[in-house]
């Protein structure tokens, strides 16, 4: 084991002068015992099965429910008018990650970044940078080792599923994760990566999780595309020499108590939150025939 | 550490809607299938949790029975098991639990056919990672992301080493391994991780063991 900590992944690559993508690959060659090749190649597989997932949310899908679908094909329309307040970058992140999980929830084939439910985020931000920053085949597959090494972490000292920790656990985790991705991609160096990631977690921190009917549909996609917003803000501000105060272990770590404290019903249970308005409730009843967790 | 490799964290491959509910759920199935060592007749699936609050809405349901017909996490059949269950003749009774378990998303199964049984708890702790916590009411720890043997065994002295030599002699290694029983004397289980994939021909050569009862593989 090469790392535990964020603060030991950045150490090991910061005194090696390496990439955080570097350790991770390494740190997997040494846990499963199989060559640089397999594990980059096996990367290379999910940065296709993403592509391909946004390509086909930006033509336009529609879930079962009918809860979701389309509004990646609004905001592609939205970015190619050219009156937008925010920035392309930006929404063009937002729009990918919301084609990613509009086939999500459409049950069609994505990569689990960390989780299905948050699986926009990751790939949102990749493909939005990419127009900005050029980068190789190889650098794309670095910044999913990137993204992967933050998230390995997170995993194993808080949690990454929104049963266990709230939403502040999967989507945080995602935007974390991109963000750390996102600075190494444009440059910055490991520590910078470390900042970027804090300074998303602290802003996802006590998010809930609250799906409508038990969907993974509201507001998972307009969540995964703020948190697309999110890791693409941080990384600025890191690039910038923006610093957390807080050191991203404890971010992490205040994370794991928020989400211990967190009450059941606002954990993937439909019990809380948005599910339990009036309009969560109609909805539930409409696709169900019953409100079954009034 | 819960997570050891970078692909439990990007990946799996899956269909959507969830990791925990939908790719978990369907990695549970088929472990319990791959135990069964065939595909059951009929299924009573218990949900616990947030697997009992969510299910249908996750498609829990569908990805569970996707698994017992050995469907993987991206397979696109997932999304018609019910039908192809219906079609096969697997009749499968799906049962809401209102005990709060250790953990959220708990599924336990019961399966079987006319030459047998089995049952097991399967818990979908996040990312699609899964961990199987009870099989015939021996409480176990299998992970399923290593190559696994599970023998079902009369509790007699030799039996583990019996095990054990026919791996040793076909160079077969041991990462993990752990022994259970209920009561001293009668049956007990043994749960072993190897790095290999383990050939039908050894396990073959397993059952014919004296007190093996029962052996089935988890493939990685």
């Amino acid at each position: 084991m090469l790392f535990r900590t964020v603060k030991e992944l950045v150490e090991l690559a910061e005194s090696r002068n390496k990439k955080i993508s570097d350790i991770m690959i390494e740190q997997e060659m040494l846990m499963s015992g199989k060559s640089r090749e397999e594990i980059v190649s096996r990367m290379e597989k999910n940065l296709e099965v993403m592509e391909q997932a946004v390509e086909r949310g930006l033509k336009g899908v529609a879930s079962r429910s009918g809860l979701t679908g389309g509004d990646a094909v609004l905001l592609q329309a939205y970015i190619e008018k050219g009156d937008f307040l925010s920035g392309e970058i930006l929404l063009d992140a937002v729009s990918k990650a919301v084609a990613t999980n509009e086939v999500n929830a459409a049950m069609g084939v994505i990569c689990a970044t960390p989780t299905a439910g948050s699986a926009g985020v990751v790939p949102g931000t990749l493909f939005a940078v990419k127009n900005k920053l050029h980068p190789s085949r190889e650098q794309m597959v670095a910044f999913l080792f990137t993204a992967g090494a933050i998230g390995y972490v997170i995993a194993n000292n808080a949690f990454i599923s929104g049963a266990t920790g709230g939403c502040q656990a999967e989507v945080g985790s995602a935007a974390g994760m991109a963000a750390a991705a996102i600075v190494e991609m444009a440059g910055g160096t490991p520590s910078q990566c470390a900042e970027a990631t804090a300074i998303t977690l602290k802003n996802m921190l006590g998010l809930v999780c609250d799906p409508v009917a038990g969907l993974v549909e509201v507001p998972c996609v307009k969540r995964n595309a703020m948190g697309a917003a999110n890791a693409i803000v941080a990384a600025d501000m890191a690039l910038a020499g923006v610093k957390s105060r807080i050191p991203c272990d404890e971010v992490i770590e205040a994370m794991f108590r928020v989400g211990q404290a967190m009450p059941q019903t606002l954990k993937e249970t439909a019990q809380g939150g948005l599910a339990a308005t009036p309009t969560g409730r109609r909805l539930e009843a409409k696709i169900f025939g019953t409100a079954k967790n009034e | 550490m819960k997570y050891r490799s970078v692909f439990d964290i990007i990946g799996p491959v899956m269909i959507g809607p969830s990791s925990s509910h939908t790719a978990g759920a369907a990695r549970i199935g088929r472990a319990a299938r791959s135990i069964f060592g065939r595909e059951p007749k009929w299924a009573h699936i218990y949900f616990y949790g947030s697997f009992a609050e969510t299910y249908r809405g996750h498609g829990t349901d569908v990805a569970i029975v996707g698994g017992l017909l050995d469907f993987d996490t991206f397979d696109e059949r997932i999304k018609r098991s019910l039908e192809i269950a219906a079609e096969k003749g697997l009749e499968i009774h799906f049962h809401k639990e209102a005990c709060v378990p250790d953990h959220p998303n708990t599924a336990r199964l019961h399966i079987g056919d006319e030459e047998g049984e089995l049952e097991l708890v399967g818990v979908s702790i996040g990312g699609g990672k899964i961990e199987i916590d009870e099989i015939n009411g021996f409480k176990i720890r299998l992970t399923g992301e290593h190559p696994s043997i599970i023998v079902i065994n009369n509790d007699r002295f030799g039996a583990i080493a019996n095990v054990a030599h026919v791996l040793a002699k076909n160079e077969i290694n041991i990462g993990y391994m752990q022994v259970s029983r209920k009561e001293k004397g009668k049956t007990a289980l043994m749960t072993i991780e190897t790095d290999q994939n383990v050939d039908e021909t050894i396990l073959d050569e397993i059952r014919k063991l004296p007190n093996i009862l029962h052996v089935a593989k988890i493939n990685e």
